[in-house]
Parts: structure tokens; sequence; C-alpha cells
């Protein structure tokens, strides 16, 4: 199988400091890999080039076979192509309803004028009730997303990546915050997730990326340190000079 | 004097001795000769009475011209004797023309007082500058100098040219030296001499030289068969392209070359004539109601022989075609209109060069006044990110300030001095109590802090309304700032606008070290990148919004001054250039004064430009401006200097 | 079931889920009829001509708000720019009004002459007639379809929906957002103004088109029956589109432009592409505020560019925040509400207040009130007056 996003020779620098320095970095189709790094090793700022939001100076971003070049389109054209993004805090539509939110995030043509005209059936009302019971809020489907907790916020921002049936799913530090059962509950959510697609959780916490159980790149000052098990990296001496200081 | 002694007085060896009888060469049997022109003299008269007068040698000729053009000759009723007497009524006290003693007091009842009108005055003066030009005193000959340069004629080309010779003083010699070359240039005896003199004011910007020029090169609109040899001709016209084809036939039917046209109006009016019982032989009235009906209609009128035939399109092109359409000079001689060509081309490339200096200054000074008017909102935009939409009333407040200080303060310098300082604090407080009040209660929520400020905004303007009134209040300058800085007849600045430039130059490096050199300017740069990791080391971010928004405010107040110093301080005062405030700020890009001063400049100079090619219309100026920068915005939507990264916000 | 029924249900479950329209629907209908019964022409005569006039322009005014209501309180772009789309529309009709009415003048004047007059000597007339005072008279290019009631109707549509869409295209492209957006929307309004302020803008500079209240070829008919009609017109105009509003935010539609005013990095990684959007509900709010422009001017008489000045622009926002943004009726009931009082207080129908040492003259005093009062507004009932009214509803509920 061959790699369903391919990052090459990526650089970006903001006034001068160098955020991602030659960073390559690729993904299989259904994948699960996590991603670690200290603060500043331009874990975020990868995401943001993977989705659009940031042009980096050089470099090529290519999706599945035949390549297709990622850096020629917007962040919305990214996000039809199948990329879903999760951000650090949680973001969810506080002023509609959790079945809102996941019908807004169903996968259906995003056009305004096909918006203008749906109405919701049947198999979609479905779908997001399949959708709520796997996250775990099938109770919560009509209240304000706004009066969810912090975890619940987490959870339905995840569902709404579901449901726009993304081939990869970007998951940026899923567990902060979060109480230990709410975070076992997130790692079973990611790893169901990772079985029919590719998934990359950017994570600070090595208990949850152990939990993942899948294979870690380390990144450092914009560029990848090492590659492999848990266990490799972290009996690897450079990152070890990383995390624990010369 | 020694002038006169010498041209006109030569053989008067007797001017010194004073003797009560009358002499050879006294004034007062001269006068009497022309009496009935000095006492009602008419613009053609008096230039040959005063011929007479020179003509005849008599001592004090330019003296009594002088008193003459001042009302201060009377006559007699008695006997009809001239003599001195001040310009007024009641007794008058006489003085002797000739002996200069006095010669009693007389009710101005029993004279009659010789009062030339201003057209005689002026024949007076023109004959009386010729010897000022060599008066002793150089007063006298500037003064004299200034009468020549606005009211030149052939006749002083020789007095000035004898005058040059002795001129001690090197400025007043090369003003002369400078007239008589624009008095050869108009009367000039050859060609050679005219050209010469043009040759000399190749480049000079002065109007003039031009005013000299221009005259040569005036021109007369002719039509002929072919092209006169004889003439001085400035160019053929295509008819068409040079010159309206309505108009070029007009003037073939003038020169009788060609038949009159039948308009519009001569073929109704034909029509209408010839009309009977509501036909016009087979054709109805009523059809007419088109052109080519109507057409049609002359048209059998005209090959009845009714009416003159139309000339139709192919016969106006034929006749236009064989005429020569041409402009001829005024000036018979080609060599002087060609040299008269060469030197106004010199100095319309010296002029455009200069213009395009006066464009610079013109658009430094509106820079000046937008930077001072948008730095306030710049940083206020910068550091807190809400745009203040009364600021432009702060700007008012400013200006409304220095008016009632110089209620007060009758002295405009000390006004001045005083009213800047009191402006800023005003403002600065007025800023303070909005931040406090509304601003700082609508954190985070950009969009209900412009809505907000602008309740404030039209508030303050209505209350300014209903305080001061709608008319417009003055704001004075100081007299030191009256008038303006000419580096030539092109080229100027008001020293108010320099002022201004002073002030937005002092503002900028002020806030520069502020900005850079000092605690509150570190904390201030620390807020508006990463306002809670400021927070976070101690900042109070509460204290620095409210000193920055104080701050913004008070400048706002400084510029209001500036403002009023040269508009009419109103109730509209600031809203008229808040928009143009707004504009600077998004085009510099925000949160940097560079920016601000980059914008500032960008949207002055491009006023100015706009104005300069279409210089009777502001309105389209503004127009254009807005649509460039909203295309502007497209290329850089962060402004001429924005900051990257995580800073920049996203 | 067939197609037919499955729409019918649908229809009804829009009425269902949104009663709060139906009950807008009635309260219009009531006051349109109520006001035809009291009307000098249809009823009682207790409403003076010039009353329904007023009536008719503040529902107009009503239904520009709720354009604003969607582009700023559903889709959070501030624009300070639909008073000019507003303008643009009333000027699009009055080129038609004027001109006609203008051509029936000169025709009837030409009519004595002894020949019949030719279209050329018509158009020069009107010419003469409408530009004279710009020192012109030529008939511009751009007056060239305005004998044509279809296309300046169409014009009042296309103008402002062009306009929007190619000054959207340029603003959100360039990802303009926030109080910039407000500021280049503002700065559009300025230009546009300034622009008709020019004599050879070919409407008339500062003059503006006037006389609008004349209808051509309806000369014999009474301001009074034509102020009815045009009542008639302006509700069903802001029926039509309370409807169409409530419709677009009622649906998935609505909760992606809410979406975008909340969140619009989310929506743009949900694959929605948000400037589509941005764009669609600018233009269309644009159209409608030129359709609400083309039914006011009329009523007013007169329209020049002062109309259109920015300052227009914020008090529709002002009307908006106040009424309660983010609910159709609360637009409508702040426009109602704000005009109405501003009329009634810069009118002089409400008597001043002696204070013994001064008398407050509202003619003087109302902008300075209205400006403190909206900065309350906005400190205090954020929400506006449409917030009040829900935290009484919702203690009803409960």
């Amino acid at each position: 199988m061959g790699a369903l996003l391919e990052v090459s020779g990526v650089s970006v620098s903001f006034d001068g400091f160098k955020a991602i320095n030659n960073l390559s970095f690729s993904i299989d189709t259904g994948e699960l890999r996590a991603v670690i790094g200290p603060n500043g090793a331009g874990k975020t700022t990868f995401m943001d080039i993977v989705t659009g939001k940031t042009r980096p100076d050089s470099g090529k971003v290519e999706w599945g076979r035949p390549g297709r070049d990622l850096l020629r389109l917007s962040e919305s054209q990214i996000a039809r192509l199948g990329i879903g993004r999760k951000f650090q805090r949680p973001t969810v539509f506080v002023t509609q309803t959790v079945q809102d939110n996941l019908l807004m995030a169903l996968k259906k043509d995003r056009d305004p004028l096909s918006a203008l005209f749906y109405r919701a059936d049947a198999v979609d009302l479905g779908k997001v009730e399949e959708l709520a019971v796997e996250i775990g809020l099938q109770e919560h489907l009509p209240r304000l997303a706004g009066e969810l907790s912090h975890g619940q916020k987490q959870w339905l921002e995840i569902g709404m990546l579901l449901a726009q049936d993304p081939q990869l799913l970007l998951v940026d530090e899923p567990a902060a915050g979060m109480t230990p059962a709410e975070r076992e509950h997130t790692t079973d959510l990611l790893k169901r997730a990772a079985q029919t697609r590719a998934v990359v959780v950017v994570e600070h916490d090595m208990e949850f990326v152990r939990r993942l159980g899948c294979k870690v790149t380390v990144l450092h000052e914009g560029a990848v340190l090492a590659e492999g098990s848990l266990d490799a990296v972290t009996s690897n001496q450079d990152v070890i000079d990383v995390y624990l200081g010369r | 004097m020694r002038l006169l002694i010498l041209c006109l007085l030569s053989a008067s060896i007797f001017l010194t001795i004073r003797q009560p009888v009358a002499l050879a060469n006294d004034l007062q049997p001269v006068l009497q000769e022309n009496a009935s022109v000095i006492e009602r003299p008419s613009r053609q008269t008096a230039g040959i009475a005063i011929e007479a007068l020179f003509a005849s040698g008599a001592a004090g000729v330019t003296h009594f011209l002088a008193q003459w053009r001042d009302k201060q000759v009377w006559r007699t009723k008695e006997d009809g004797i001239f003599y001195f007497g001040p310009d007024a009524r009641g007794d008058i006290e006489l003085v002797d023309i000739d002996t200069g003693e006095s010669a009693g007091t007389v009710s101005s009842r029993d004279l009659v007082q010789v009062k030339p009108n201003s057209g005689v005055r002026a024949v007076i003066d023109a004959a009386l500058v010729r010897f000022q030009l060599s008066d002793p005193d150089p007063t006298v000959r500037a003064v004299a100098l200034d009468t020549l340069e606005r009211s030149a004629d052939a006749s002083q080309l020789i007095p000035l040219r004898a005058s040059i010779q002795e001129e001690t003083d090197p400025d007043l010699r090369s003003r002369k030296e400078r007239l008589e070359g624009l008095l050869i240039i108009s009367y000039g005896q050859s060609a050679e001499e005219r050209i010469a003199a043009m040759e000399r004011f190749k480049g000079d910007t002065g109007i003039d030289v031009r005013a000299a020029i221009n005259p040569l090169l005036a021109t007369r609109l002719e039509v002929a068969k072919s092209l006169p040899g004889d003439k001085n001709v400035a160019r053929t016209l295509v008819p068409g392209r040079d010159i309206d084809l309505d108009v070029a036939y007009a003037m073939l039917v003038d020169a009788d070359f060609a038949p009159a046209p039948v308009t519009r109006a001569d073929r109704n009016a034909a029509l209408v004539s010839h009309a009977a019982d509501g036909r016009i032989g087979a054709i109805l009235l009523e059809t007419l109601n088109t052109e080519a009906a109507r057409d049609a209609a002359y048209q059998s009128l005209a090959e009845t022989g009714k009416v003159p035939p139309t000339v139709g399109a192919e016969e106006r092109g034929s006749l236009l075609a064989n005429h020569v359409f041409y402009e001829v000079y005024a000036e018979p001689d080609r060599a002087v209109t060609a040299a008269a060509v060469g030197t106004l081309n010199s100095i319309n490339r010296a002029v455009d060069l200069n213009q395009l200096a006066d464009l610079a200054l013109d658009a430094l000074s509106l820079a000046s006044i937008y930077f001072l008017a948008a730095i306030g909102l710049a940083i206020t935009f910068g550091v807190m990110g809400v745009i203040n939409m009364a600021h432009g009333e702060f700007i008012m407040m400013g200006a409304y300030t220095g008016y009632v200080v110089q209620q007060f303060i009758s002295n405009y310098t000390v006004s001045i001095l005083v009213a800047l300082p009191l402006a800023f604090a005003v403002t600065f407080a007025a800023g303070v109590l909005l931040e406090r009040l509304v601003i700082r209660h609508l954190m985070h929520r950009p969009l209900e802090t412009l809505l907000a400020t602008f309740g404030v905004s039209i508030a303050l303007q209505q209350l300014a309304k209903n305080i001061f009134g709608t008319q417009a209040r003055p704001l004075t300058a100081p007299e030191w700032l009256d008038g303006s800085l000419a580096f030539n007849d092109i080229v100027s600045i008001s020293y108010i606008r320099i002022a201004i430039f002073v002030l937005a130059v002092i503002f900028f490096l002020l806030l520069l070290f502020i900005l850079k050199r000092t605690r509150l300017g570190l904390e201030v740069r620390a807020v508006t990148q990463n306002p809670s990791m400021a927070s976070s080391m101690g900042i109070n971010p509460d204290r620095i919004n409210m000193l920055t928004f104080g701050l913004g405010s008070g400048i706002a107040g400084i510029a209001g001054v500036a403002i009023g110093l040269f508009a009419q301080v109103t109730s509209e005062l600031g809203a008229n250039y808040i928009v143009q405030s707004f504009m600077t700020v998004v085009v510099g890009g925000v949160g940097n004064i560079w920016g601000t001063l980059a914008g500032a400049g960008m949207i002055g100079s491009l006023q100015k430009i706009i104005e300069w090619f279409n210089p009777s219309n502001t309105l389209a100026a503004q127009t254009y401006m807005i649509m460039f920068v909203i295309i502007f915005i497209q290329f850089r939507p962060k402004g001429i200097i924005a900051l990257k990264g995580r800073a920049a916000g996203d | 079931m067939s197609e037919t029924a499955l729409n019918t249900l649908q229809q009804r479950s829009f009425f269902l889920r949104n009663p709060s329209v139906l009950v807008f629907l009635a309260i219009l209908s009531l006051l349109t009829l109520g006001a035809t019964l009291m009307s000098e022409a249809f009823g009682i005569g207790l409403l003076s001509t010039s009353f329904i006039k007023t009536l008719g322009k503040t529902l107009c005014l009503c239904l520009i708000a709720i354009a604003m209501d969607l582009v700023w309180g559903y889709c959070g772009i501030l624009s300070l720019g639909h008073f000019a789309f507003f303008g643009l529309g009333g000027y699009m009709i009055g080129m038609w009004l004027m001109y006609e009415r203008t051509k029936d003048i000169v025709v009837e004047s030409l009519a004595g002459q002894a020949l019949p007059p030719t279209p050329e000597e018509i158009r020069d007339a009107i010419g003469t007639q409408i530009f004279g005072v710009v020192g012109g008279s030529e008939i511009p290019a751009i007056w060239y379809f305005a004998d044509s009631l279809a296309v300046q109707l169409a014009f009042v549509v296309l103008v402002p929906g062009v306009l929007a869409l190619g000054f959207g295209w340029l603003a959100f492209r360039s990802r303009v957002t926030g109080v910039y957006l407000s500021i280049l929307t503002q700065a559009m309004t300025l230009a546009l103004s300034l622009y008709l302020f020019q004599n050879d803008s070919g409407l008339r500079g500062n003059n503006g088109l006037s006389g609008l209240q004349n209808i051509p070829g309806l000369t014999l008919v009474p301001q009074a029956v034509i102020s009815v009609w045009f009542l008639w017109a302006s509700a069903l105009a802001l029926g039509l589109g309370y409807l169409l509003a409530a419709w677009v935010v009622s649906g998935k539609f609505g909760n992606v432009i809410r979406g975008i005013r909340d969140d619009e990095p989310r929506v743009r990684f949900l694959g929605y592409p948000v400037e589509t959007y941005k764009l669609f509900i600018f233009t269309l709010t644009a159209v409608i505020a030129g359709i609400a422009g083309a039914l006011y001017y009329p009523q007013a008489g007169i329209i020049n560019p002062a109309e259109l000045a920015p300052i227009a622009s914020i008090f529709l926002a002002v009307w908006v925040a106040i009424g309660g943004r983010g609910r159709l009726y609360g637009a409508v009931i702040g426009a109602a509400l704000v005009s109405l009082l501003s009329s009634a207080f810069t009118g002089g129908q409400v008597p001043d207040i002696p204070l013994g040492f001064a008398t407050i003259q509202w003619v003087d005093w109302w902008t300075v009130l209205l400006g403190f009062g909206f900065v309350l507004v906005t400190l205090f009932a954020p929400q506006g007056i449409g917030g009040l009214v829900d935290q009484l509803v919702r203690k009803g509920d409960r």
C-alpha cells in the first residue's frame, strides 16, 4: 500500500524563526501514528501546513496516489479531499445543538445551494444517531453544544470529524484537560477510528501515546528527530537529550 | 535728483538761487499754459500735458507731478494761480509752487482742488517712474521697479536702460536687468535683440517671463484655399481631428467659401412656413414625426426651388477637404516665434519639474496631517484590536479646545502654546473615560466596540453642535505662521503646513522613543503581541489599555488643534478626516508606527497625485483613492508593514 | 407518498418549526389592513396620506433591517455598506420614474407645435429638462434603458447584486474580516456617495432624483390612493423577505452561516467554502436591500447622494443592534421603533422639556440621547430588545 500523505522537504519560517526545517514525513492508508515533541517543535505548524492554513516557503505536500499537490488547495478543498482536523481546544458550535453540529459535519455536498435546500431525512438522522452512540452523546443530541462538559465537547468534535468520513484524521492533543476515565474513552475512540482510516495524533502525554500502541514520530526544531515504536524512540539518545536537556 | 539735474535741468544753473520774481525756468507760467488740462485731465490729455511740462525745462516738474497725483494741488478761483496745499477741507495753507514758501491761508471755498481720477493718476505714476528709477533712495527705486513690473510699456525701456548703468544695489540691478530683458522681448527693436533676450530666459520659471512670451505666441484661426506662404503659420489643423467638423464648416461659411448649412431649426421653420391646411404639398404634417420624414419633406421643397438646397454630406466633406485650416501667429517674424517656442518649451520643462516638487511638498503636508489624525487610531487598534469610531470626535474636541482657549487668551502665540497641551489633556481624559466606561466592558467584541463608539461619536458630534452652534468657529494661527515659504513662483508651502509637518515629526519621534525606549513602550509592545502572555508576566493589561487609549486620544486632540489652524472648526471637522484615517491605518498595517507613517505617506501622496491628474474634482480624487485602497488590500491584506507569525493573530 | 405531499409536509413543518413567522405575517397583515381601513383613500380617513407613506417607508426600512440581520446577526459580517445598496435600488427605479414622468411633461408641452415632435426632439427636451440643473443636456449612457420599466426593475436587483458580488469577491477572497471588513465596506459606501455627489456622475449630482412620488401614466390617481398601494407593496415585500430570510436561516445553510459567525476556521476545516457562503449571503442581502430601496424612494419622493452616506449604514446596524441581532423579528422591531421614534422626535411631534434655565429641544438633543442610549444598550442589553423578549418567553415556558 502506498503512502496516503507524503510531506517532503518542507520549510517555513516566521520573521526569521524556522518553525519547520526541511521536514519529511509520510503516513500510509489506515495507519495510526503519534507525533510527539517538545514545545515549539513545530507540531501544530506541521498540521497547519497539511490542512492548508499555512503556506510553506519550500517543499512538497502530496496526497494519495497519484500524488495531488495540497499546497495549491484551500483549507476547505483539503478538508473535502478527506483530511479532518481536530484543534487543541475543543471547537464546536456552542450555540447549536449536538445534532445540528453533527448534521453540519456529515459528508454531503458543501456548496451553498445544496445547504440551502438540504433537509435532514431519516437516513441522515440515523447516521447522526449512530455517531452519537459511538461518541457516547446519544442522550445529549437535542442539547446545545455549549452546555456540554469539556470532555464531551472533545468527543463531539471527534464525532464531527468522523461524520466528515475523512481518510486522514489529524488530532491535536485530544486528551488535554481530561479526567483519566475520559482519556480512556478517547483512546478507544481513536483506536476504533484508525481501523478504517489513517489517524495522526499529536500528543504530549507519553502514557496516552503508550496506550495508543502505534508508531511514533518525534519532532524537534521543525524536523523529524526519530521514528519507530515508542520503546525504540524513548531509548534513542537524541530523544533523551532533547527531552531532558543536554 | 542728480538725473533730474542732468537730463532735464542741465541748462538751469539758477536752480539754487531763489528769487521772488518770475524766472525763465519757473513752472507756474508753463502750468498756466496747460491750465485747463491740468485742472480737468483725461488719460489722453494728461500725457500730452506732462510731456509739455517736461519739454518746458522748468524746475520741480517731478515734485509737482507727485503733488498733483496726491491731490495736493489747488487753484484759486480768483486769478487761476496754482498752489500746493494739503488734501483737506476748510482753511487751506497754500504754498507757492516755485519758491516753496507759504502763500497764506485761504478758505477752500475760494479754491478749486485739482483732483485727477485714478486713470490719470496711473499716467502720472508712469511718467514719474522713470525718475524714481534713479532716485538716490533705494526704497524709492524698489517701489518704482514694483510699479514698472506690474505695468511696463515700450517707452520705459530707455530710461530703464539708462538707470541700470548707475545702479549700485546688486539686487535692484539684477531686477532691472531682468525687467530690461522682458521689455526687450516685447518691445525690442530688432528680431536679433529679442531672440537673444529670450535665450537668456530659457528654463526660467517666473510667471513674468511666461507673461512676456505668451503674447508672442498668440494665434488666430484662419481658413484659405491653400496655405499662404507669407504668413507665420503655427500649424495646420485637420478637420475632425484638431477642429470640430461643424466649427470648421462654420468657418468656411463665414469666409464665403461654402453655402450656409440648413440647420434643424432652419429646416423646421421652412417646413412650417410652407405648410398650408395641415400639409406641405402632398405630405401631411402629422407624418413629420421623425427626422427622416422631415428631411424628405424639405428635400421635396428644395427640388421645387422654394427653399435653398441642403448641403449634402459628400459636398460638405469635399469642401472641408479642399480648404486649409491653420493657426497663424500674431507675431510676423518666424525667427522670433521659433525662439519663443524654444524658450517656452524649456520653461515648461522646468515648470513641470517644479510642479512635481510642489506636489511632493503638498503630499508631504497632507501625509503629516493624516499621520497626526491616524496615529492615535493605529495605536489603539494595534494594542487593543478595537476601532474607535469616536476618534474623529476627539480630533474635533481638540480643535474646539483651541477655539475656547483663544476666547480667553488673546495673544495667538500664547494661546496656541496653551491649547496644544490642554487639548492633549482634554482628549486624554475623554479617552480614558471612554475606555473605562465602555470599551473595557466590551473586551474581545471588536464589532460591538465599533458600534458603541459610533454611538459616542454621533452623541458627541450633536453635543458640539448644540454647544457651539452649526457655524464654523475660527482658530487663528499666530501671525508668524501667516504666509508661506516660496522657493519660486511655483514651489511654495505655507508656514502652517510646515508647522504641522514639524509637529508630525515630533510626535513620530516621541512615540518611537516611548515605544522603543521606555518601560511603558515595552509593556505596550508586549500587550500588542501577546496579551495573555504579557499579563502572566506581571503586566497589567487594563492599565496599559487605558494609557494607550488615553495616549491615542490625546494625540487626536493635538491633531485637532493642528487641523483647526487651516480648516474651519465645525462639529464635522473630525468626521471629515475619519475615513482617511481608517484608510491610513488599514493601508499601513496595524500595531506599528512605521506602518502608519508609510500609510499616511501613501494615502497623502496618492490623493495629491490623483488630484493632479484631475485638479478640478476633489470628489473624484477621493473616490478613486478609496477604490485604490480596496484593491490594495487584495494584495496586502495586512497592510504595508505587516506583523507575521503568531503575533499577527489568525 | 407523492412528491407534492412530501413538499406540503415539509412546508408545514417549516411553519410548525417557526411559529414566529406565522405570528409576524399575521401582525403584518393586520397592520396593513388596519392602516388601509383608516386611510383617506379607502377608509375612514383617520390616518393622513403622509402618515401612510411613513408607515410604508418604515416597512421598507424593516426589510433592509432583515437583510442587515442576515448578513451581520447571522453571518457575523458587520457590513457598513448596505444602505448604499438600498440607495442604488432607489436610484435605479428613480431613473425610470423621472425619465418617463419628464417624457409625459415634455410630450405634452411639445404637442402645441406646428410639426409633431420627433423622437430626437423629445429626447433632447427630456435631457435639458432633467440635466439642465447640472449644466448638461445630453442624456448620459447609463440612462439608455431608462424608458424601460422592465430593464430598470432588473437593474434594481442587478446593480446592487453585481456591486456586492464584485466587492465581496475581492474582500472575502483576501480574507478581510472583522473590523477591517467593516471599514472597507464603509469606504466603499463613501466612495459611492462621493461619486454620486459629482455633477458628471450622470445622476444629477447632489440634486439627486426628485418627483419620484409621481407615477408615470397614473397622473390622475391621487397620492392618497398611491400611498396605500405602496403600503401594500411594501408589506408584501416585507412579508416575502421575512419568509425568505426565515427559510434561509432555518436549515443547514443557517447553521453554516451561524457557524461562520461563531468560529470561521472550524467551518472551513469542515470543508465548507466559507468565502462562497459569505459572498452568497452578502449578495443576497444586497439584492434585498436594493428592492427595499426601490420601494422606499417612490414613497419618499426624492433621493440624493446624502442618503447613501456611510452614517446611514451605521444607523442601520444600530437599529438591528437595538432590536436584537440574530433574530429576524428583532431587526424588524429595532428598525420600526428607532426610525419611527427618530422621525417623531426630530419632526417636532414630541413636546420640548422646559428646564427653567434652558429648554431641551428634541430636534437638538434626540441624536445625543440616541447615541448614548445606544451605548447603554450595547453595554447592558447586548442582545437588544429581542433578547429581552426571549428572556420573557423562556421565563413563561418554565
